[in-house]
Formats: structure tokens, sequence, C-alpha cells
């Protein structure tokens, strides 16, 4: 879609290995409007970090195109123009291995603002505070420390100072607060939602928490063994979800009280684990888990169909609004005979 | 504007103060390490000053006193003297100036490419670049040193100059090889990518980000390296491939005392001992750094 920021299509990574190919990142499409905040959720080994990272350029992906703001950056970033480099950052998810130990923070936060030519000299010194305070943590004082000095959470800060070093419009949040402390977690989320205003950013954000999401993203996509299964703007993803999917994950959601388990879905009972990407089971990824799963599941993998403007999912069971009418078994029966 | 770059400076020392003050904290808790700094800061000043603090400098050339000559040591002469009459002692000194000034040119001609090499290798490690510059090392790491070292020598000048040489076209692979393991573990840690992504450039990531992470196990081998380098120069000049008489060099004067064995004992035994005096300290002062070191790492 013209004016997206960001715009992801039929991306795939698969990674070659000596057990067989590794389909990390399996035909994932997907766009971002400026100023949203698009939660990327799944549980580990679904690929959502690998898509960040081919996002970012870390490495090539195997087909697709990635396009950033228009332009096309496919390539790794050893051959993607400067610009995009500092238009397009990343926060990683340990903040421990992020920052380099032996240099000083004020060395850290100089490198963005050296390699991309940002203020004078002298200036360069006046913007490393002013990022530092943008982040909350007194300059003075922690310009002269080393990472190791610091706690987690300082780190992540000063992480998210050096992405923002560059003044990007579009940062890759990849699970920024999932090395970290809770109490310290909220910290950083409220920083980011009001560093998202000030700056006028857009956040790809990263995480297998779901309900950090719900307070946080304007819209949620939930990947599985590599596939997208359902996308759509959070109130409706938390009220009322389609892929069986992510009806298991809201109601495994562990709540306090009753209010809050009145809102959930009915209970899915969530059983087995992720399939191994290297021999992904014929159909549909997640039938071998699914308490739906048809026959027609097991041989053919659904594709993405639209259940509203802006709501996607990639499943057998989904029901259009214009079908709503029918049984579920009709559906899947017709499918079956128009598959035959 | 002057005020924020002086506060910066000040901040700047201050950070160099602490750290150093921390160093030296851990590096004090082993005494042994402190007793090997004395006994290094001792030989390093006393070789320095030699013509000024040793007793007869102008032994440490082609002097000759036959009347005073194979004397068992006294008051007058500390460490005796040898065939020819110099006094032991005063060429003990200034044998150390020889022996250090080796160890200090050997090392810094060998420790930099070998710590630029490793880093290329470790950060391109997988590609052909590697694989050129360490099978390259592999092959300098396959000659016993010793043998190629003398081969060298033997076929240049015997000379202090060349033997230098010689040990430092011997000494890089070992560095090479030390940098390269380090710079590939860094290689993948996220600080290394995000330099990377950022649009940094390759020497900006091998020298600012790779290159301070080496510096602790660099630093620890190459004090640690110091006395095999001392020991292979005076193994050289044992031979008579190192520096060549009248220059005072403690090989040397330990091959030259031999002949005379056990006789005239104090012109082979004092030289011997002065090697052993440094190496040891050296050791000492490198298990010093190590623990400074590997304390910091964790």
């Amino acid at each position: 879609m013209p004016g997206d920021i960001l715009s992801v299509d039929n991306l795939r990574k698969h990674f070659p290995t000596k057990e067989g190919v590794v389909r990390a990142v399996d035909g994932v499409s997907f766009s971002i409007a400026p100023g949203e905040t698009f939660g990327l959720v799944g549980e580990s080994g679904s690929g959502k970090t690998t898509t960040a990272q081919c996002i970012i350029g870390m490495y090539p992906p195997t087909s697709g195109d990635i396009w950033f703001k228009g332009e096309r950056i496919n390539a790794a970033f050893d051959r993607r123009p400067k610009h995009v480099k500092g238009d397009l950052r990343i926060v990683f998810q340990d903040p421990g291995s992020s920052l380099n130990p032996k240099r000083t923070i004020k060395q850290i936060l100089s490198v963005p603002l050296q390699v991309h030519r940002i203020g004078s000299r002298r200036g360069r010194l006046a913007r490393m505070k002013a990022l530092l305070d943008m982040v909350e943590l007194p300059a003075d004082e922690y310009l002269y420390k080393h990472p190791q000095a610091i706690g987690g959470g300082e780190r992540q800060m000063v992480a998210l100072a050096r992405a923002l070093a560059t003044n990007p419009s579009l940062v890759l949040l990849d699970e920024p607060t999932s090395a970290l402390d809770v109490s310290v977690q909220a910290k950083i989320i409220n920083l980011l939602i009001r560093l998202q205003k000030e700056l006028d950013l857009t956040y790809l954000f990263i995480t297998h928490d779901l309900s950090l999401m719900r307070n946080i993203a304007t819209r949620v996509a939930i990947m599985y063994l590599g596939k997208l299964c359902e996308i759509a703007p959070t109130a409706e993803f938390f009220e009322s979800p389609v892929h069986p999917y992510t009806r298991m994950l809201l109601s495994s959601i562990p709540v306090v009280s009753d209010e809050e388990e009145a809102l959930k879905p009915r209970k899915v009972l969530s059983t087995g684990e992720i399939p191994s990407p290297v021999n992904v089971p014929p159909g549909c990824g997640f039938q071998s888990r699914c308490p739906e799963a048809a026959d027609v599941c097991r041989r053919v993998d659904p594709e993405m169909v639209e259940v509203s403007r802006s709501h996607q999912v990639r499943c057998h069971r989904e029901r259009r609004p214009d079908r709503a009418g029918h049984a579920e078994a009709s559906v899947l029966h017709e499918r079956e005979e128009r598959l035959c | 504007m002057w005020q924020e770059r002086k506060a910066d400076l000040v901040a700047t020392m201050k950070l160099r103060r602490q750290s150093l003050a921390k160093g030296w904290y851990k590096y004090s808790r082993n005494p042994l390490s402190v007793l090997g700094l004395i006994v290094l800061v001792l030989i390093g000043t006393s070789a320095g000053l030699a013509p000024y603090i040793t007793p007869y400098p102008a032994h440490a050339g082609a002097f000759t006193n036959f009347r005073e000559a194979g004397q068992p040591p006294s008051w007058k002469h500390l460490f005796g003297t040898d065939r020819i009459g110099r006094d032991v002692f005063t060429r003990v000194i200034f044998g150390y100036r020889f022996s250090l000034l080796l160890g200090v040119v050997v090392l810094s001609l060998g420790v930099a490419p070998g710590v630029v090499l490793g880093l290329i290798a470790g950060y391109r490690r997988g590609t052909w670049v590697e694989i050129v510059i360490m099978r390259i090392t592999d092959v300098f790491l396959a000659v016993p040193p010793l043998v190629l070292a003398l081969a060298i020598t033997a076929m240049l000048t015997p000379n202090l100059l060349n033997a230098m040489f010689a040990i430092a076209l011997l000494w890089w692979p070992w560095y090479c090889r030390l940098v390269f393991a380090v710079a590939s573990s860094l290689r993948n840690q996220f600080f290394v990518r995000e330099a990377e992504l950022c649009g940094a450039s390759r020497a900006h990531i091998l020298f600012r980000e790779i290159l301070p992470n080496c510096v602790a196990p660099i630093l620890t081998k190459m004090t640690l390296d110091m006395g095999i380098v001392i020991l292979l120069g005076a193994s050289l000049s044992f031979v008579g491939l190192g520096a060549q008489p009248p220059t005072p060099c403690l090989g040397t004067m330990v091959a030259d005392g031999a002949k005379r064995l056990p006789g005239e004992w104090w012109s082979t035994i004092f030289p011997a001992l002065a090697i052993v005096l440094v190496i040891l300290a050296f050791n000492l002062v490198g298990d010093g750094l190590r623990d400074v070191f590997a304390v910091e790492e964790v």
C-alpha cells in the first residue's frame, strides 16, 4: 500500500543446516503505516526475530521483498544505502550484549553520530546529553560510565538512546523488555510510548507477551512456524479472535481476577509444542495442535483471507461475514469438494 | 562551550583514574605480583641508567685488564671479573639493556601485525580471507621457533638487530591465533552487529569495538612472552648468533663463562641468574595482570 512506512511481501528466510533446511520465515506479508505500533507476537521458534533481522538487514531474505518508504531494501546491511541505516534502527533483546562492555556510554552514543555525521564535533556532546535526557538518565553522570556499571533497565535505555541518535522513523524493538525485571519493564514501556508521541516514531514491536500488546500495539500479528496466522487491530484481536491458535494463546494469558477471566475467550486447552521448522508438517502448520483440525487442514495449507477490513486470518475454518449463516461443517465440506 | 569541554575532559580523566585505581587494587592483592613489579622496575631503571650507576661503565665495551682477570666475587667486584678482567656486575646491568631492548622491540614488531591479522581473520571468519591468513599462520607455527631463528640469523649477518628481526618473524602467529579466537567469538555479539547495522566502517568495528575486548589477553600474553623472548635472545647469543662481542649480552656472557666452568663459576652463574630473575619477574607480573583482567571479565 502506498503511504506505508514498511511493507514486507512474501518474505522467506531459509537456513540450510545439516539436518535439513530450516524454514525460519516462510512467506510473511504485512505492512506498517506511519505512527503505528505493530506487534509481532509468537512463541520461541516462530520466526519473529528472524523476520526482524531480515528487515534490519542482518542477512538478506531467501525470497520476498522488503519495502521501506518506497525503497526496496532486500540487501543485507553492507549493501544498503546509509540513509536507510539511519532511518531504520533496532533495539536488541539483551542490552548486556548489545552494548560494548569496554566502551563508555559516551563512546557508545558517539558512534551513530559520527557515522551519520550528525552535529559538529562540539555539538555532539550536547546531542549525547540530550539523548540521555530523552531516555530519562542523568546525562552528566551516565556519560562517563561503562555499561556493566549500570543496571539492566538503564542499559536498555542507553541502547534506545543509541537507536534514536540518528532520528529514525521506524524502530524495530526485538523483545526489548523480556530480559528485564518486571518493575523495569513498565518503565521502559512508558518511555517507549512517550517517545513515540514526541518523536513521531513507528514501532515494530516483537514480543511473546500478548498482554503487553494490548496496552501499546495498534495492530497485532500472530506468527506461528514461520507464517502469520492472524493480523488484526488490537481491539478486534482481543475481542474477536478467529484463528484457533490466537484463541489458544489468549485463553492462556494468566489473569488474577474473575472479571478478567470473563473477558477471555472460552478456554482452549493448549497442547503440544511448536513443530520443528526443519520438517514442517504438510497442510496447516498448526494442525498438529489445533483442537478443531479437520481433514482438509492436514492436507492443504490455508491462504490468508480477510475476515473484515484490516483483519486477516489464515485458517480453513474462518467464517467470512457473508457466510455467517452457514454451518461450519458445510463450509468445510464445500471447500473439500472444491479441492477434490 | 569551553567550560563544557573542560567538564568533559575532567570527567574522562576521573574515569581513567578510577579504573586504574581499581586495577591496581586487584593487582596488589597478590604480593608476588607486586614483588615481580618491584624487581622489574629496579631492573628497568638500573638498565636505563647503567652508564651512571654501574661501578665500571668502561668495562661494558672492549676493555681489558689482565691483571684483574678471573677474580672471584669481592667488595670491589661484586660478581667477580671475567677472563679479560671486566667487572661482571657492570656487564650484567648493561646486558639487561640489550635483553629488555630485544624484548620490547621484538614484541612491538611482532604483536602489531599479529593482532591486525588476527582481528581481520576473526571478523571475516568463514571467508577466504580467514583461510588465507590462518593457513599462513599455521605454516609459521609448524616450524620450531629456535630452528627458524637460527636459520634466519645465520643467513643474515649475526647481530642484535637481525636476531630481533628473526624472533619478531616467529612471534606474530601466536598473537594472530590469540586475537583470532577472541575476535571470532565477539563477531556475533550484538554490539558488533549493532555497529554494522548502524553503518560503522570496518576499521571502526575492528579497532574500536573488537580490539578493546582483546587488550586484556594480549597484554597478559605480552608480559608472559617477554621472558620467553629474552630467553630466546639469550639462546641465540649463546650459540653466537645474537649480539657480537664486545657488546655485553647475557647469553654471550653465559657462553663465554661456560668454557671456564667450574673454576670461574661466577662469570657464568651471575649472568644466568640475571636471566632467570628477569624472566621470573615478567611471569609474576603477567600472573598479576591475568588476575586484574580475569576478575573484570566475569
